[in-house]
């Protein structure tokens, strides 16, 4: 098959996101996914689903993205020979997807090299499958030692410092393995998977309408982000279109979400350079839109105010008086520390430079997101497939070339101004009307999906949807999948101490990717 | 620098008044003496473990380090090594993956320590435990739910995630030590 002719052989996703979903075999897969890296497209999520309840096997799905919109391909994969083509040597970024695809659901990648676990560690033995539906969610096994190999460096002077689990900050765990000389970094290796707590499985026992309070916990920082997503995804298994002024109100959510987001960042990269200045100022910042999104919205993080359906909240005139009053403050003292950052010689002088990639290695090993677009990946789902009400608001992307922490700080920047312009034209042209549309029984087998550019990059959440409104499967993905590995090629060549400080320009998400 | 200068001036004190201790928060009988509390009360360091959380209570932990809160400001710190630390300040269901380290930290610190449990999920289990079939939360195959579970907790705080006032609350709680008659 060939990749143009995708729109007009599969089926449309109901909904406002370009989504297209077809059945294939694996050498259509593999096909279909030589044609998209060709043609410059990326590996958006890979995870599977126990289908055997419906006497067809396992089952491989893969989401990738086009210019004309997502590709979604499912690969039905027997229960007697558990394998599918491998796809990481297309996209780099599939290799730990495709292990910890092993260790929940026990689906082989056919020739990889790369046989390690990924997710699991001592907690369950490598011959049980979690997310296998004769699996029982609550059996608890005895802990076994995790050995895991990690890539040794020798030669002359080497050594090895181990990180973590428990980081030095108040920082979500992780292992971090750094092969050094002296202080400079030949190699890091990322060990996640310490806050897997089960999500997937956990979903799978609730219905449609329980499952939204679970999404929006995936990954706490960007609560808004997954909501939306969970719900779109609801929504378009249901045939349910949320009323004009819910769709606007959740763009108001999801900007400030990235501009609280970004504030508390660029605090914390002006801390993680000595200049503990920028992190008052910033947190400050940060701290006044907390409390507004409080006072008007009744949660500090905007936690379950979008539902599927609508939304769980709403803005009066005195609302959007006090957001132009707050912005007005906001923009003014951003201006400032802007200077300030621009200007002074020992904050440029640890930013610059510092952690690159290089938008050649970014496209190649698949950057997206923030740390993407700091890269030269000029990709941002509110300007590529603007839904509803970002089709009207002609979204400017922040885009740059260095790859480096000050291209990262300088996106940030820009990202939060543009969320301000945002909101404001949002809330000038904010529809009346009802706030939540009911949502109907959802048909049993079914795929929805939800894509949204959260404040790290694009979170998709996958529904497969079970009898009487209840979830078969769920699959959340954060861009950290992708952007984890990168993290690993930005430290080579810096110094030990920078570590913190690219990691804080990333700042990517453990529990999002470890579920 | 002159800018600096000038944005501080210009920004002021933010720093608003700490709440006051709740006794409703302590789970446990007070097990460390009055007079060490008041020591460490003084000038008291904390190690925080996220064991499992969705990193939505690192955010209101790493707000209580704004102006606004100044945790700082009373004498309370984050440190980097448990053997530094007088409390554990823990996060999220544990999970399975992190019930070892999470019982090292614990053990690394000197006694006496306090345990406090931050958020819903380090109270009960909240939404990641399964249920029985009475409807309590039970383990998992991935996590062992409250942080009681793994360790002894003096303290424990709700809330999804709780604000800075609260774990600033359940904080000064665990360190005043003493409950109120009944």
């Amino acid at each position: 098959m060939r990749l143009d002719e995708f729109p007009t052989k599969f089926a449309k996703l109901s909904g406002p996101m370009p989504v297209w979903h077809g059945t294939v075999d694996a050498a259509q897969l593999r096909s279909l996914c030589e044609q998209v890296e060709r043609g410059g497209g990326k590996l958006l999520a890979l995870w599977g689903s126990d289908e055997l309840a419906r006497d067809a096997g396992y089952a491989v799905h893969i989401s990738l993205v086009t210019a004309l919109g997502m590709l979604c391909l499912t690969l039905p994969v027997s229960a007697e020979h558990p394998a599918y083509p491998d796809i990481s040597d297309l996209f780099p970024a599939a290799n730990r997807m495709q292990r910890t695809l092993a260790d929940l659901l026990g689906l082989y990648a056919s020739g990889v090299d790369d046989h390690r676990k990924w997710l699991r560690h001592g907690s369950w033995p490598g011959s049980v499958h979690p997310l296998r539906k004769n699996f029982d969610g609550s059996t608890v096994f005895p802990t076994e030692t995790d050995a895991y190999h990690f890539v040794t460096v020798s030669g002359d002077g080497v050594h090895e410092i181990p990180v973590g689990p428990v980081h030095a900050g108040t920082i979500e765990p992780g292992h971090f393995r750094f092969s050094v000389i002296g202080e400079r970094v030949l190699r890091l290796e990322e060990r996640l998977g310490y806050l897997h707590k089960g999500i997937e499985k956990r979903f799978e026992s609730m219905t449609l309408a329980q499952g939204a309070k679970l999404a929006g916990r995936v990954s706490g920082d960007s609560t808004v982000a997954y909501a939306w997503a969970y719900a779109q995804a609801v929504e378009s298994v249901t045939g349910t279109t949320p009323p004009p002024r819910a769709a606007a109100l959740r763009a108001v959510l999801l900007e400030l979400e990235r501009i609280h987001n970004h504030l508390g960042d660029l605090g914390y990269l002006g801390n993680d350079v000595a200049l503990a200045f920028g992190f008052a100022q910033f947190w400050i910042l940060k701290e006044d839109v907390l409390r507004l999104n409080n006072e008007l919205f009744g949660h500090r993080y905007l936690m379950d105010r979008i539902v599927p359906g609508g939304v769980a909240c709403d803005l009066d005139s005195k609302g959007r008086e006090r957001i132009l009053q707050v912005f007005g403050h906001l923009e003014q003292e951003i201006h400032t520390l802007k200077d300030i950052y621009d200007e002074h010689a020992g904050v440029q002088d640890r930013f610059l430079t510092t952690g690159r990639v290089t938008p050649d290695l970014a496209a190649q090993l698949g950057l997206t997101g923030l740390p993407g677009r700091a890269s030269s990946q000029a990709w941002d789902l509110r300007a590529q497939f603007p839904c509803e009400p970002y089709d009207k608001l002609d979204v400017r992307m922040a885009t740059h070339r260095n790859g480096d922490v000050a291209a990262r700080v300088t996106v940030r920047f820009e990202e939060v101004q543009e969320s301000i312009r945002l909101i404001r034209q949002i809330m000038d042209q904010m529809p009346a009307g009802e706030l939540c549309a009911s949502i109907g029984n959802a048909p049993e087998n079914t795929l929805g999906i939800g894509w949204v550019e959260g404040w790290r990059g694009e979170i998709m959440v996958a529904l497969h949807t079970g009898k009487d409104n209840a979830i078969h499967r769920l699959h959340p993905h954060d861009p950290s999948w992708q952007n984890w590995p990168l993290l690993e090629h930005a430290i080579i060549g810096n110094i030990v101490p920078d570590f913190p400080l690219i990691n804080k320009s990333f700042n990517l998400s453990y529990a999002g990717v470890d579920l | 620098m002159y800018q600096i200068i000038k944005q501080i001036l210009r920004t002021g004190i933010k720093t608003e008044t700490p709440p006051d201790p709740d006794d409703t928060l302590r789970v446990e009988v007070q097990r460390i003496q009055k007079n060490i509390l008041r020591h460490v009360g003084r000038a008291l360091a904390i190690r925080c473990v996220d064991a499992g959380s969705c990193n939505g209570c690192e955010l209101e932990i790493h707000a209580l380090n704004n102006a606004y809160y100044n945790i700082e400001g009373l004498g309370i710190h984050f440190v980097a090594s448990p053997r530094h630390a007088d409390m554990l300040l823990v996060t999220g269901p544990v999970s399975r993956h992190m019930e070892t380290a999470l019982k090292r930290t614990y053990d690394a610190i000197p006694q006496p320590r306090l345990v406090v449990a931050l958020g819903d999920c380090g109270c009960d289990g909240g939404i990641f435990s399964p249920t029985d079939s009475a409807g309590n939360p039970c383990p998992s195959y991935a996590s062992c739910g409250k942080i009681s579970n793994v360790i002894p907790v003096d303290v424990a705080i709700p809330g999804c995630p709780p604000t800075p006032i609260a774990i600033l609350q359940g904080i000064l709680t665990a360190v005043s030590g003493e409950a109120k008659a009944p």
